[in-house]
């Protein structure tokens, strides 16, 4: 009760404020008058709108993802082995749905472009009465989607998103991250890069040039350098360029001995292949063995990356080789619904509906507000990353980091990455205001 | 110094890339008039053709093995490898230089698609407007694109470099330089040379042949050479296939530099039509000069000390270029008069 | 000023009321939401922009969402640093955008044909690239330009006029909100207003202007006729109209990315003047529609609802049918796009108009071709 009267007093404020809310032509929206908060199913469907790229360049990464969430209707909603139901704690679904009624999905195609991501997200909020909407491959996308969706009332939970700027500068109050970000690889892979490559490095950083590789440059060139390591250049390359040789060749004189791409996607694809094909790696720079490091991994660039991979360090999300029993649980599941392991995307995506459904559950209705609140510094455990808390004060989630090396002689291409290491949440822990932006408030906007 | 001799090496291997794709589009667009935006996804179906050799010879039959289980819940698969068993050592070698060989299936396949695609859609546009064959070669391009993707998804397929090609030359030691300091990797190599050839090539079969001789002759006055009593139709269908394979050959030996998806194409067709237009409507030499050029200047504006000087060059500078020649020489490097001017 | 023949005034009605009743005759299809009607109305007007320029003087700009893309950067700036009210945010658009459009046409049209179009791509590409990196501070690159709580808006600091929403402000027109249905209808009258003027345009000398330097160029020189100044102007009118298009984007939705400077969003507005029919009123309006249909609704159609659509056949066939057409849809919505340009172009050669007037003229031919028959029998 105490939401409806809530809500009913922002509603009379708004139209006392002035004519904002009401003198739009309400009448041609479904429940006009009906509506406490936007989408509100009352005794209608439940929605989740499942916004993944399904076409261009990132389209395999977006029809994992897409897999992952058709997964986990399943599950919510009873059917299937229950995947990470069984091994979630706490837990407050039920598997017979969300508050006792059955899920159903949307879906659509954001194309990696953030005008396609909105318009997505818009169809999904207005026609489909989507309650709420999840699902990107890169950091353009999320902040497209939850900026909006903080403006419409509808909570939105990312997919896989690394830039800082998601739950940083760019965070929102109805916008939550479960993926990682380029702070956590930093630190993360810091203390492994230190045990493998020594404490005396020079580096030398090849960057996407826009906002996530500069983020990302920043993140490692700070947790390097604290390391001891010295920075011999970043240099910025355009995105999607394709050949990176004129930015390959310089690297070889400069009195470097390690490369760091921070490339995400196709870029990296191309530039790692091309950077082993320069020799770097047979290579030696100041009496050490030349290394390459790509800080941010995803199982499809791995493979898109061919042989070159081999032995190249990163970081992870999640990989379905971990050994706890969520990820066991988790990697079956997957396996025997669509026949191959689940990739980190698949996985995020997963993770995040679960943790929507279940803090609805929580809360005991779907009014936003009180479902955000469920979700602001929930702890969990055993969905495959150990225990993992939803900050409230950024929305970010902190976990386990995965630190990973390219398989030197993987038996399929399922195997392409193997853990070498894993970094505490502890240490991956930072403070939200290095970031800056604000979450904004509670209350819907409007829809 | 030799960072300058790098990054001319950079310029020389991209500039015969960039030739070498836009030359299968100045055949067709700067002579033939129809404005190919399937250009591109013709060179990606060459990447493919390289992608479904290495397919091909690397079958494998899978048995499942019910006693053991993968992690994911369902049974090991066994895998043999096909063509290694039937060949054994002589396999071994077809597959470490499946990239390479796979220009033999190529060749004809490319000629097929292209000979198909003419006869087929572009024979009944050629005295359409140029929008219409716009609207018509992109709507071919995405179905050909979709049709790869429907077969081998939308993710990266690395094809390897066979293993005696790997590895860079150390260049600097040929010239009495200090060991390592000036190395360049031998695919790039190969393929400046590849593209060399691969343009001389064409060059001379224009220049040199009879049927080279009536095309060009067909370029500059279609009708007099139809009056003529030759069958000047049969033979642009035969330089649209040429311009397939050329544009398939290109992009087979690209796959090792840069791993094909299916939205490959779609990346270079904006590249290729600048370089023919840089170059001048209607100029096989200008098109290739163009290339080169944009490849040596974009290389060079990568470089460091450049870009502190001008932030951002290295992203614009094609377009840069392109700019300043079409503003500067009316009809690109060596356009001809008239054509595509209106 | 404002007459128009008759046959342009039944247009205009007719365009009016097809525009106003979106939201009813939209409904079947499954596209009546303000979203998209937006995005139908604002692509719409992008279209007739394009076409003034492409479809009256033959010149095929292919750099035209560099214009969407300033008019939308200038809109959000506005709502950053003035007032959060649409009508500054819409002038500005459209007068910075006009500049840009100077600039580049001037050194644009001092080329004809296909180095016209190289050079327009040059210039949109740079503004791309530009916009996705280097000019990180003015467009905030990847993640596109948004709005924040804090942005100073000297106007409405200055009236006092500060929204006390507990939010991010809205973009407001005098007052009142334009989200929504507000702005769908906000957009479609921008969208007639668009038209009218199109039509204006068609029928004024200026645009017979253009119809002869389409037709002949040098011929139109050699009368004593200088056509730079007529070229630059329908250059920089249909610039206007696309930082206008850009500036609505904005509006409906206070996000502005660099994406759509692409030169994949110039080919866009190509492939849907050329797909409706260039240099017809209502093609480019009608490709437009349709391209925009196809990129959110097809897509949006996934398995889970053929399988329902479909649950009335019986199971094998269902599954046969479903397996099939779901190649076509969702992810597969490009290869249905590319399969309707060919279709089209092959069929419906000159557009969808200029077929559809095609195959009416066959018609009547046809139902007339006895008549002369008959008429010419009694003389026998």
């Amino acid at each position: 009760m105490a939401n409806f009267r809530t809500s009913r007093r922002n509603l009379l404020k708004g139209a006392g404020a002035g004519i904002v809310a009401l003198g739009t032509p309400h009448i041609f929206t479904r429940n006009a008058w009906a509506n406490q908060f936007c989408n509100d199913p009352g005794s209608g469907k439940i929605v989740f709108g499942f916004n993944v790229p399904q076409t261009g360049t990132y389209a395999e990464e977006g029809l994992e993802q897409l897999k992952g969430y058709e997964l986990a209707i399943k599950h919510i909603n009873g059917e299937g082995d229950g995947g990470l139901l069984k091994t979630m704690k706490p837990l407050a679904l039920k598997g017979n749905g969300v508050l006792g009624r059955k899920v159903d999905y949307v879906t659509g195609d954001t194309q990696t472009n953030t005008d396609a991501a909105r318009d997505g997200a818009r169809r999904m909020i207005e026609r489909d009465g989507a309650i709420m909407v999840t699902g990107c491959v890169t950091t353009g996308e999320a902040v497209a989607q939850q900026s909006l969706c903080q403006e419409m009332g509808v909570i939105y939970m990312s997919g896989l998103t690394h830039g800082n700027d998601t739950t940083g500068k760019d965070k929102r109050r109805y916008g939550f991250r479960h993926f990682f970000n380029g702070y956590q690889s930093g630190v993360a892979i810091a203390p492994i890069l230190a045990a493998e490559y020594g404490k005396e490095r020079r580096a030398y950083h090849l960057t996407a040039d826009y906002n996530w590789g500069w983020t990302q440059e920043e993140s490692i060139k700070n947790a390097t350098e604290a390391l001891g390591w010295e920075t011999v250049a970043a240099v910025r390359t355009p995105l999607g360029l394709g050949d990176y040789s004129q930015y390959l060749t310089p690297v070889l004189n400069s009195g470097a001995d390690l490369l760091i791409l921070n490339h995400y996607g196709h870029d990296m694809v191309n530039s790692l292949p091309q950077a082993v094909q320069f020799g770097l790696r047979e290579r030696q720079a100041n009496g050490k063995n030349f290394e390459i490091v790509v800080p941010m991994f995803s199982e499809l660039m791995a493979v898109g990356a061919g042989d070159a991979v081999k032995g190249i360090i990163g970081t992870q999300n999640w990989n379905w080789q971990l050994d706890d029993e969520g990820s066991k649980t988790f990697t079956k599941s997957y396996g025997e619904a669509y026949g191959a392991p689940p990739s980190q995307s698949a996985h995020t995506g997963y993770v995040q509906a679960i943790l929507y459904a279940d803090a609805v559950e929580r809360a005991g209705t779907f009014y936003p507000p009180e479902v955000i609140k469920a979700l602001e510094g929930f702890e969990f455990d055993g969905m495959g990353n150990g225990q993992t808390l939803y900050r409230d004060t950024d929305h970010q989630c902190f976990k386990e980091v995965l630190v990973v090396r390219g398989n030197e002689s993987p038996s399929s291409r399922f195997d392409v990455l193997n853990v070498i290491g894993k970094t505490p949440r502890e240490e991956v822990i930072y403070d939200p205001s290095i970031f800056g932006g604000e979450l904004g408030p509670y209350e819907p906007n409007q829809c | 110094m030799n960072a300058f001799l790098s990054q001319l090496l950079n310029g020389l291997d991209k500039g015969g890339a960039y030739a070498l794709i836009a030359l299968g589009l100045t055949l067709v667009f700067g002579t033939l008039g129809v404005v190919n935006f399937a250009h591109g996804a013709l060179f990606m179906l060459g990447c493919f053709c390289a992608v479904t050799f290495r397919y091909l010879i690397t079958l494998e039959t899978v048995t499942l093995d019910p006693e053991k289980l993968s992690p994911w819940g369902q049974p090991v698969e066994v895998r043999t490898p096909l063509v290694q068993n039937w060949f054994g050592d002589f396999g071994a070698v077809l597959v470490d230089y499946s990239v390479p060989i796979s220009i033999l299936l190529a060749i004809p396949a490319m000629l097929v698609i292209g000979i198909a695609m003419e006869r087929g859609i572009v024979k009944h546009f050629y005295k359409r407007s140029h929008a219409e064959q716009i609207l018509v070669t992109f709507g071919l391009a995405i179905v050909l694109q979709e049709i790869v993707k429907a077969f081998f998804g939308a993710n990266p397929i690395p094809q390897p470099i066979p293993s005696d090609l790997r590895g860079a030359a150390d260049i600097g030691a040929w010239f009495g330089m200090a060991p390592h300091l000036l190395t360049y990797p031998w695919w790039r190599l190969i393929y400046l040379l590849f593209s060399g050839l691969v343009i001389g090539g064409v060059f001379a079969f224009l220049q040199f042949t009879t049927f080279g001789m009536v095309v060009r002759a067909g370029m500059a006055d279609r009708e007099t050479v139809g009056l003529m009593g030759i069958d000047i139709d049969r033979r642009f269908t035969i330089v649209f296939g040429l311009a397939a394979v050329v544009a398939g050959v290109a992009g087979v030996m690209y796959t090792p530099l840069l791993a094909p998806n299916y939205h490959l194409g779609m990346d270079f067709l904006v590249l290729s039509f600048v370089v023919v237009v840089v170059g001048g409507m209607g100029s096989l030499p200008g098109a290739v000069a163009a290339g080169f050029l944009l490849g040596i200047l974009q290389s060079f504006a990568s470089m460091t000390e450049v870009k502190s000087l001008i932030p951002g060059i290295d992203q614009v500078i094609i377009y840069l270029v392109a700019v300043v020649i079409l503003l500067v020489r009316p009809r690109g490097l060596m356009g001809r008069r008239g054509i595509m001017e209106n | 000023m404002f007459s128009l023949s008759r046959k342009d005034l039944l247009a205009l009605a007719i365009f009016t009321v097809v525009v106003l009743t979106m939201p009813v005759w939209l409904a079947p299809f499954g596209a009546a939401y303000p979203g998209l009607m937006q995005k139908f109305a604002i692509y719409a007007i992008f279209a007739i922009g394009f076409n003034i320029l492409f479809g009256l003087t033959g010149y095929l700009s292919f750099g035209h969402a560099a214009f969407i893309g300033v008019g939308s950067y200038t809109t959000v700036w506005s709502f950053k640093l003035l007032t959060m009210d649409i009508l500054p945010a819409m002038v500005l658009a459209v007068v910075v955008t006009g500049v840009f459009a100077l600039v580049i046409g001037y050194f644009s049209l001092r080329r004809t044909g296909i180095y016209f179009s190289i050079l327009t791509l040059a210039f949109a590409q740079m503004s791309y690239s530009l916009a996705y990196s280097v000019l990180t501070p003015i467009t905030n690159g990847e993640t596109g330009l948004l709005l924040a709580r804090d942005d100073p808006r000297y106007l409405d600091a200055l009236l006092g006029a500060q929204a006390n929403v507990a939010g991010l402000p809205q973009p407001t027109l005098l007052g009142s909100s334009v989200a929504g249905y507000a702005g769908f209808y906000l957009c479609a009258v921008i969208l007639i207003l668009t038209f009218f003027l199109s039509q204006k345009v068609f029928a004024s000398p200026f645009g017979m202007a253009l119809r002869g330097i389409k037709s002949n160029q040098t011929r139109m020189n050699y009368t004593g006729f200088n056509t730079k100044p007529y070229m630059l102007a329908a250059f920089v009118i249909s610039g206007m109209i696309a930082g206008l298009a850009g500036g609505l984007l904005s509006i409906t939705d206070p996000l502005a990315g660099a994406e759509r400077m692409r030169w994949t969003e110039s080919g866009n507005v190509v492939l849907m003047t050329i797909l409706g029919g260039v240099g017809t009123l209502f093609g480019p309006v009608i490709g437009a529609w349709l391209i925009k249909y196809f990129e959110n609704i097809f897509s949006a159609i996934n398995t889970n609802m053929l399988n329902t659509a479909f649950s009335f056949l019986p199971d094998g066939v269902q599954s046969f049918v479903v397996t099939v057409l779901s190649k076509f849809v969702g992810e597969g919505w490009h290869l249905t796009l590319g399969l309707m340009f060919v279709l089209i172009v092959v069929f419906l050669p000159g557009g969808l108009v200029e077929g559809f007037h095609r195959f009416m003229a066959r018609l009547k031919r046809r139902s007339a071709a006895p008549e002369r028959v008959s008429s010419v029998q009694p003389a026998e």
